[in-house]
């Protein structure tokens, strides 16, 4: 019996693109209200695409899965694509059916990437 | 103490292991059945009508102000104020009395343990007044460290206990503190009255806040105790129906009514009577040697849980203990225990200032009140061994 379902326990424990990233030219922090946790997202930008993600995170199981399964999802993405990418496909991405109080986790980091793209 | 549980409809139903009372507590039928009462055969809007319905809405509310007084042992029952809770009574002091009297130079002085409701208030009023807001510090042991006040110290506010630590403040160093320096007094009650005997008489006090839904009674109403000329000297809040005498001078009533603009909760205060009457027919003094027992209990069984760490073990604490568990987010553990049933807090608990200090972003809070068992204190400790191998 797993949690969150395999695929969050396994990027909370091996999370992919997790650091700083050096030459960064887009950078989002974030706290989620409800424990105070901090995430902090850097972004490479290159002509109007995303060429590369890291993040740091101070953060639950859910808010690092979460972040992670994003950093592999982002790039590639035209900037206006990642502003518009919708909550519903990273929650779906997780693959797990997260508690309501813990949806807040998982769109912490939409809502840092978003203030990344500002 | 009697076993009370089968005394709460929602623990009887359910098998849970209830840990969150500090947030709230559960409420016991004669609470519940108190407020089905009023609607079934008292209600009215209470110090309004002149038929009798009225006046048996009248006499609800105001035989629940004088189970307030006798709770806490008031001179008389025109110094319980209602309120929604807690925070309103905070608020309430700190705009209608704080904001009214201090100025640039005074001091308005609070501890690191503060819940945000006795915190961002008194900053406001700061801001307000050009008052400075000074924070006395907690030593490493989670005791209040040495401490001294000053001549422009106006207003001190503090918390009896610790809604994170459970720890309990010097409340009487605290107060004769204020008293040789002329500063108003503040207790911040809403995790002390749940637990402790209390005497505001004896305590020396100006005021005195606590809610009702963390001592077994209703959600939405809550006490402001104040003596009786520091009311005098507070403005209210809102202003409205049933707190003035002449709508031409501004003249206001008396307190409490000053206070108490627009329709009371008068169900809610019918099932805080029968929450103190509750509690009375336990015994305050076994309920607080319940809370003690089950609070000392707990740190000791944590403390041998593998990578649990305790904040202030040490310390006397009332009712609540707060942990880490090493490796683990207070979240994810949370989430864990909820799918055994066991119902813990975990974050900041709306004390950011205390997290800092502690140099954590947020905590594990297990809280007691009268129906918990040692037995449900076995199965957390139980349960956090286990999670250390599953998260």
């Amino acid at each position: 019996m797993s949690l969150y379902g395999e695929k969050v326990a396994e990027h909370a424990k091996n999370p992919r693109n997790q650091g700083a990233l050096a030459g960064a030219n887009a950078t989002g922090e974030g706290v989620n209200p409800l424990c105070g946790d901090r995430l902090r997202m850097q972004l490479s930008l290159e002509d109007g695409r995303i060429a590369a993600v890291r993040f740091q995170a101070e953060a639950c199981m859910v808010s690092v899965a979460a972040a992670s399964i994003l950093s592999e999802l982002l790039p590639g993405m035209s900037v206006a694509e990642a502003r518009a990418f919708p909550r519903e496909k990273l929650l779906a991405a997780l693959e797990t059916e997260l508690r309501p109080s813990r949806v807040s986790c998982a769109a912490l980091s939409l809502q840092v990437l978003q203030t990344a793209l500002k | 103490m009697r076993d009370v549980r089968a005394d709460f409809p929602l623990l009887f139903q359910k098998p849970l292991v209830y840990l969150d009372n500090a947030a709230t507590s559960q409420k016991p039928r004669v609470v519940i059945q108190a407020m089905q009462a009023f609607y079934e055969q008292s209600n009215a809007n209470a110090h309004r009508g002149v038929y009798r319905l009225a006046e048996a809405a009248s006499a609800v509310l105001e035989g629940a102000r004088e189970a307030v007084r006798r709770f806490v042992n008031a001179a008389s029952a025109d110094e319980i104020v209602f309120t929604r809770g807690t925070t309103e009574s905070v608020n309430l002091v700190a705009q209608g009395w704080a904001a009214r009297r201090l100025g640039p130079g005074d001091e308005l002085v609070v501890t690191e343990l503060e819940h945000h409701s006795n915190y961002l208030p008194w900053q406001r009023v700061a801001q307000q007044t050009g008052a400075t807001l000074r924070v006395l510090p907690i030593d490493a042991t989670g005791a209040l460290a040495a401490f001294e006040l000053g001549p422009r110290t106006k207003l001190l506010a503090f918390s009896h206990v610790s809604n994170v630590l459970g720890t309990v403040q010097p409340a009487s160093r605290l107060i004769q503190a204020a008293r040789a320096v002329g500063a108003v007094v503040l207790i911040d009650a809403a995790q002390s009255a749940p637990h402790m005997p209390l005497d505001v008489q004896q305590l020396d006090c100006d005021f005195l806040a606590f809610s009702s839904h963390k001592m077994l009674g209703p959600l939405g109403i809550g006490v402001l105790y104040g003596k009786r000329e520091r009311l005098e000297e507070t403005e209210p809040l809102l202003l409205g129906g049933g707190m003035v005498h002449d709508v031409g001078s501004s003249t206001w009533k008396a307190p409490p009514q000053k206070f108490e603009a627009g329709t009371q909760p008068i169900a809610e205060a019918a099932g805080l009577k029968a929450a103190i009457e509750y509690l009375e027919s336990i015994g305050m003094p076994e309920v607080h040697a319940h809370a003690r027992e089950l609070a000392a209990y707990a740190t000791q069984r944590l403390v041998q849980v593998p990578g649990v760490r305790v904040h202030a073990p040490a310390q006397e604490r009332e009712a609540v203990v707060s942990f880490q568990l090493d490796g683990v987010h207070p979240h994810d553990l949370a989430a864990f225990l909820d799918q055994r049933n066991i119902c813990v807090r975990a974050g900041h608990h709306c004390a950011q200032p205390l997290m800092r200090k502690l140099g954590v972003s947020g905590t594990v809070r297990a809280s007691v009140q009268v129906y918990n068992t040692r037995e449900e204190l076995d199965l957390l400790a139980a349960a956090l061994t286990d999670a250390r191998t599953a998260l």
